[in-house]
Formats: C-alpha cells, sequence, structure tokens
C-alpha cells in the first residue's frame, strides 16, 4: 500500500472524522460541548483499555532484551526531543526561553492518544506490535519534563521555597492517568488471556467507539483554542508544529534501525516520539513554570500537532516503519 | 441573631494548584476552607472554559476561607506567596457569620 492510500485510508477512518467535526463545530460556535466529567472519564477508559491490552500481550509474548533496549531508547528520546526542540524554537521564533522550554516539553512527552489512535491504524493495516509499547509510552511521559525543567532553569525566577523539583516530579509521576496506565498495564499483565477474555466485551469492543467520543471531544477542544488561541501562535511556531514531529520521528527511525522492533511496534515508536502531550505536561508546565503561556503550548501541541499526526503523520510513521522493519 | 464579624478570602486558581494550595491551607491556621468548581470565565489569559477537558490544565477552581480579622495576614501572605505566580484573582471581602467558635 503507497503512502498516499495509507493516508486516505486513515483520513477517512470515523476516528478522524469525529475529530474533524469536533473542530468544525467549534469552529461555526456550535453549544455541542463534552462535560469535562465525561471527558475525563472517557481518557481514563482509554488509558485503562490501552494499558491493559498491552499488559495481556506481553504476558503472552514473555518479555526480552529488546523491550528493555526499547524502554531505554524510549526514555533517551524523551530527555533529547526537548533539547533539540529548544535550540529549534530559539533559533527560529520568538518565544522566551521559559515559553521554548515548555512547548519543547510537550513535544518530548508523548500523546496517549495519539498513541491508541495509531494502535488503530496498524490493526487496520493487519500489523502486530510488541505489547510492551505502553509501557515505553509510560516511561517517555516524565524525562521530557524534567529536561524542560532544566532548560528553563537559567531563564526562571527562583522558586518559592516548598516547590522543589522532587515534589513536582511526585505530582508529575502519582498523576492519575500515568497510574491508570501503568496499574492496568500491569493487571493485564498479570491476568493475562484469561483477564482479556473475562473484561474484552468492555475493553475490546467498544474501543472504538469510545475513541469517536473522545476524539469528537479533542476537536472541539482543539477548535476553540484555535479560535481564541491562535493569534498566540506565529506561521513560525505553526511550523515547529508540523515540521518538528517530523524530525523527530526521523531521529526516532535511526534509533530504532538498532533496535529489531517489529514493523507496528517500529511505528508505534516512531508516533510516540512524534507526538505532543496535552494531558499530563500541561498540567505539570502550569504548577513548575507558571510564567510559560499555556496558549502557546496547549493552542500548539492541541490545535497543531496532533491533527497534523492523527490525519497525515501516523500513515508517515506506519510508511516508514515498514521501510526501516520490513 | 447575632452576627460575628469575620474576613472572607475568595481564591479563584488554575485547577493544577489546587492541591499545593489545600495542602497550605491544612498547615496554616484555618478551620476549614470551601472548593467550588468554576465554569469559565475571562480575564488576562483570554477567555477559558472547562468544558471537554482531559486536562486540568486550562481548568479553574474557586477555594473560600473565613478567617477571624487577627488571622489574616498569617493566611494572606503565604497563600499569596504561592499563587501569585499563577493565574487567578484573590480577594478579601467582610462577611458575618452565625456560629463564632467554627471560624
Amino acid at each position: 500500500m503507497s503512502i498516499l492510500d495509507l493516508a486516505v485510508q486513515n483520513i477517512v477512518s470515523p476516528m478522524v472524522l469525529f475529530f474533524a467535526l469536533g473542530v468544525a463545530a467549534a469552529l461555526i460556535r456550535s453549544d455541542l460541548s463534552v462535560p469535562e466529567a465525561a471527558a475525563k472519564l472517557l481518557a481514563l477508559y482509554l488509558m485503562l483499555a490501552i494499558g491493559f491490552k498491552g499488559g495481556a500481550e506481553v504476558a503472552k509474548s514473555g518479555i526480552d532484551a529488546t523491550m528493555a533496549l526499547t524502554i531505554g531508547a524510549g526514555i533517551l528520546m524523551s530527555f533529547s526531543i526537548p533539547v533539540i526542540g529548544f535550540a529549534l524554537l530559539r533559533l527560529t521564533t520568538r518565544l522566551s526561553a521559559i515559553d521554548a522550554a515548555a512547548v519543547a516539553g510537550h513535544y518530548g512527552s508523548i500523546s496517549i492518544v495519539t498513541f491508541v489512535a495509531a494502535t488503530e491504524a496498524l490493526k487496520s493495516l493487519g500489523l502486530a506490535y510488541e505489547g510492551y509499547l505502553i509501557a515505553v509510552a509510560a516511561v517517555m511521559e516524565t524525562p521530557a519534563i524534567i529536561a524542560a525543567l532544566l532548560l528553563a532553569r537559567r531563564g526562571a525566577p527562583a522558586r518559592p521555597e516548598g516547590e522543589s523539583t522532587s515534589a513536582l516530579l511526585r505530582e508529575v509521576g502519582t498523576n492519575g492517568s500515568v497510574v491508570v496506565l501503568v496499574g492496568a498495564f500491569l493487571i493485564g499483565w498479570a491476568t493475562g488471556e484469561e483477564g482479556m477474555a473475562m473484561i474484552a466485551p468492555f475493553i475490546v469492543d467498544p474501543f472504538r467507539g469510545i475513541l469517536c467520543l473522545f476524539l469528537l471531544d479533542m476537536g472541539l477542544v482543539a477548535g476553540r483554542g484555535l479560535r481564541q488561541g491562535g493569534r498566540a501562535l506565529s506561521p513560525a511556531l505553526i511550523g515547529f508544529g508540523i515540521y518538528f514531529p517530523l524530525l523527530s520521528a526521523a531521529l526516532t527511525g535511526l534509533l530504532a534501525l538498532t533496535l529489531g522492533l517489529s514493523v507496528g511496534g517500529t511505528a508505534l515508536l516512531i508516533t510516540l516520539a512524534a507526538s505532543a502531550s496535552y494531558i499530563a505536561v500541561p498540567a505539570a508546565m502550569r504548577l513548575a513554570l507558571p510564567e510559560a503561556n499555556p496558549a502557546i503550548y496547549l493552542t500548539l501541541s492541541l490545535g497543531v500537532t496532533f491533527p497534523f499526526n492523527l490525519t497525515l503523520g501516523i500513515p508517515l510513521y506506519a510508511a516508514l516503519a515498514q521501510r526501516i522493519a520490513g | 441573631m447575632e452576627l460575628h464579624a469575620r474576613k472572607r478570602i475568595d481564591i479563584v486558581l488554575e485547577a493544577p494548584v489546587l492541591k499545593r494550595l489545600t495542602d497550605l491551607l491544612d498547615r496554616l491556621d484555618v478551620t476549614g476552607y470551601t472548593v467550588l468548581p468554576v465554569l469559565g470565565g475571562k480575564g488576562h489569559h483570554g477567555v477559558w472554559s472547562r468544558e471537554g477537558l482531559p486536562s486540568t490544565a486550562g481548568a479553574m477552581v474557586s477555594v473560600t476561607v473565613i478567617a477571624a480579622e487577627e488571622n489574616l495576614d498569617a493566611v494572606l501572605e503565604p497563600v499569596f506567596a504561592l499563587v501569585k505566580r499563577h493565574i487567578g484573582i484573590v480577594t478579601v471581602s467582610d462577611v458575618a457569620v452565625l456560629r463564632a467558635d467554627h471560624f
């Protein structure tokens, strides 16, 4: 299948179309909305389901040296992507050091929903992937936040007492989304196929429908963000939101050459590196770098990079993975 | 009915900082506080709404503390030190309470 076919097939999937519906509804100022509590529940469901599936997959396939290597590669990428992103932002945009560090942190961390959408795209291509990629996703959340803090340190005013980095890391590490993702992964691993058979009607069958509903909501939030926060984004910054995921993908592709993952696993690792956080990192940045403008990093991550990855990025990463590991 | 004068501190604050604020209030000499959700609004950082957000970033909460006047500075100073770098509003107003021993 050509890259074009892949892209077309991806764009006309219900998931992407529901996201587009959400964006369109927000842009025409429809009163369509998903309550905050429902949005959180949908996110919780997606993390529980994807975490459990990954764990059950590991129970079936077992662990190997590739798993440790891939986790190490994930940590390395999560830490180094913000450094590259920060340098590019400072060179090509007028962002302050603090804003640039906050934006760069988002790109080093991951978007679990982009990951979930990629697993669905792989499924429709008939590509399997290693279950432990979900553990890689979990470990890639935090190093980027540390990198962002280190990058911002020079520009940031001294922090008041009681706001130590270790306290922040504890807050980030005990973040509900990380706990449910890792917890569900471990439960899936411990209960294996039997556990999967028990709860499959809940976490497998309705999964795509619930993903559509969540993406409709994400479209609404992204559209609203673009309408209200779009002015905060310069053309150079919007460009960064599109070319930087591609750069991260290319670098991760090179790293993946040494790992020996399957095509599906390679595509997911690339997707993780190319995705930008919009759940865990924004909350961490509000705590750690309150001077950074949230309209910039939230709008860029959710309004530019997420739609790009969802529509064109994922097929490109799958095609890249086929070249690398196929 | 006898009424007792107290000070009411209202803190509208970005949601990610809520836990730090309530942890601080737990350590201070206040008898309690009330946390309320806030639906949306507009301020220096533009229009915001909590609808549809999967993250606490972008949402706001409101925390109300009632304190005796002689305690006001002891509460307000550390609270303001915590929240001044964040998005929010701090107001102090005069209120009357029915049960003096509660505040």
